[in-house]
């Protein structure tokens, strides 16, 4: 668990981030969404302590990040930023073996670390592990900067924009992909991002922040029905609300028995893309099928755009 | 083996033969004398002039390289930055001194011998070793410096396990023009009694023999010529290595 307690950091006469708390649950994802010059980014690297607030405290699991010596404190957290910043002179292997080495694991460990590491998001361990950064299309790349801030399994997972550089489809897998280990490793993560989409996408609870100040702390369909400010409101965009809330949940919670006609649609899919399909194939219902392909019943247009109404 | 190498390796061995039986290439000089004067130099032996020469030039690029790269890094730490500025400047002005200047300027001070020659070629080379060092340390990839601080590097890991060995072949070029330089500069060290290959350039100038003026000239130009491309290869393997596109030349 991270708590932040009244977090700020002046330059000069600047105040970045202005007495920001805020905690985050083990296990959850908390996004931090702002424009440019928000303070996103500084609150981020304050908790690592690559930079140091001026006043308020950091706890991680109780313990004030002060009471530890800043490089120590750094080896517990993972730490992921736009553009990857492999050391180009490594191999991806020992680039993924970084913090185990530094933490003086034995040798069998960190090999051992290194090929899980690389068949979980998959980059052949045999194929790859002796390549250079350089030899690397740059979704490997920002996988191999992943692997590396988790090598070491660490409990929390800091990330700078690590999507920012990638163009929408490998974003999207790599989006997925960072869901898949969360859920499997239990991480706990914080991701700072500008893109909305995104946040609502990966966040359990999303801090909206701006000017250095945190606007509004909640989860995703909180913010979306109950933006605490315009500026909120506003960078969830209007038209966009509906959809977006859709896009919270999944088919299968709005599934019901009975028959359909045509292509089904994934139990998993979003509501918001069974909504797309309705529309563009000019059906009123749509067959539901499980992973396995197997029919589960159908899901109406009608209770769908119900779902987009705004909650009360 | 490609035909550039095969050239150099050619040079190589006509000029190691050269130095160590001068005399077997007098019909090769015989044409540029006159009045029967000799071809060949061989007051002093032309093998021990060259070892010395390269002596003199690899202790004085030995000495300006620790020094340069051991202030570069000072004023690149965050103690140091104050004079990170002041520091580049200097290494710019001193950049425009001729080393001749350099030379004519340390014999008053020191006298003659071999001194006042170590001395100037330090004092020179300090300054492209001193530059390129800065330039390589200074111009690191922000997102891998950020990333070895995040990781949880102290610093000294971060010195020696990301920065030095990034700068490293900027670090050489620098060497490179140094020793070039001190190669061809070392020569004027004859004129104050420093045992180099100047000599033969200097007693040719003295007794009007052109043969002397070439074959020290030759030798000098063509050591100067393979050192520089063995570094520039040494470069481009090191480049290759650290991952890095070549950047500059």
């Amino acid at each position: 668990m991270i708590e932040i307690e009244a977090l700020t950091k002046d330059y000069l006469e600047l105040t970045v981030v202005d007495h920001v708390s805020l905690t985050v649950a083990d296990g959850e994802i908390a996004v931090i969404v702002g424009t440019s010059g928000s303070g996103k980014t500084t609150l981020l690297r304050m908790i690592n302590r690559l930079i140091e607030p001026t006043s308020g405290t950091v706890k991680i699991d109780g313990q004030y990040t002060r009471a530890v010596p800043a490089f120590e404190l750094r080896r517990r957290i993972g730490y992921a930023i736009q553009g990857h910043g492999l050391f180009p002179h490594r191999t991806v292997g020992q680039n993924i073996a970084t913090v185990p080495t530094l933490l003086g694991w034995d040798k069998g460990r960190i090999a051992a670390r290194v090929d899980e590491l690389l068949e979980l998001f998959q980059l052949p361990p045999a194929e790859f592990r002796d390549r250079m950064p350089s030899e690397l299309s740059g979704g490997q790349q920002q996988r191999v900067g992943v692997a590396r801030a988790l090598a070491a399994e660490p409990k929390l997972l800091l990330m700078d924009e690590p999507f920012g550089a990638l163009d929408p489809i490998i974003r999207a897998k790599a989006q997925s992909d960072l869901l898949a280990i969360q859920k499997r490793f239990g991480t706990t993560i914080v991701l700072v991002t500008h893109d909305m989409e995104e946040a609502i996408h990966l966040g359990s609870r999303i801090a909206v922040m701006d000017k250095g100040k945190l606007l509004q702390y909640a989860p995703p369909d909180e913010i979306i029905a109950r933006p605490a400010t315009p500026f909120v409101a506003e960078l969830i965009g209007t038209g966009e609300r509906p959809f977006r809330l859709l896009s919270l949940v999944k088919v299968r919670d709005l599934v019901e028995p009975g028959p359909a006609q045509g292509e089904p649609i994934s139990a998993d899919a979003s509501l918001r893309d069974a909504y797309a399909e309705c529309l563009w194939t000019g059906r009123e219902m749509l067959p539901v099928v499980d992973d396995d392909g197997a029919s589960i019943g159908r899901i109406r247009r009608d209770d769908i755009a119900h779902r987009a109404e705004r909650p009360q | 083996m490609k035909p550039g190498l095969i050239i150099r390796l050619v040079v190589l061995a006509l000029l190691v033969a050269f130095i160590v039986t001068p005399t077997s290439f007098a019909w090769v000089f015989q044409p540029l004398t006159k009045n029967s004067q000799p071809a060949i130099y061989v007051q002093n032996s032309l093998l021990n002039l060259t070892l010395s020469h390269l002596t003199i030039v690899a202790i004085a690029t030995i000495a300006s390289t620790l020094l340069a790269v051991g202030l570069a890094i000072l004023v690149t730490r965050p103690f140091g930055a104050e004079f990170l500025p002041l520091s580049r400047s200097l290494a710019n002005i001193g950049q425009t001194f001729p080393p001749v200047a350099v030379l004519a300027l340390a014999v008053p001070v020191l006298g003659f011998g071999t001194a006042p020659t170590l001395v100037a070629l330090f004092l020179y080379g300090l300054l492209p070793i001193f530059e390129n060092a800065l330039t390589g340390l200074t111009t690191l990839p922000p997102a891998v410096t950020e990333a070895a601080r995040g990781v949880g590097m102290t610093d000294r890991q971060r010195l020696l396990g990301v920065e030095l060995p990034l700068a490293t072949p900027v670090i050489l070029a620098g060497i490179r023009l140094s020793v070039v330089i001190s190669v061809a500069t070392a020569t004027i060290g004859s004129t104050v009694a420093a045992s180099t290959l100047g000599e033969v350039i200097i007693a040719g100038l003295l007794s009007n023999n052109i043969a002397f003026i070439a074959q020290g000239g030759l030798v000098v130009g063509v050591m100067a010529v393979l050192i520089y491309d063995a570094l520039s290869a040494l470069e481009r393997v090191l480049m290759a290595r650290t991952g890095q596109r070549r950047l500059r030349s």
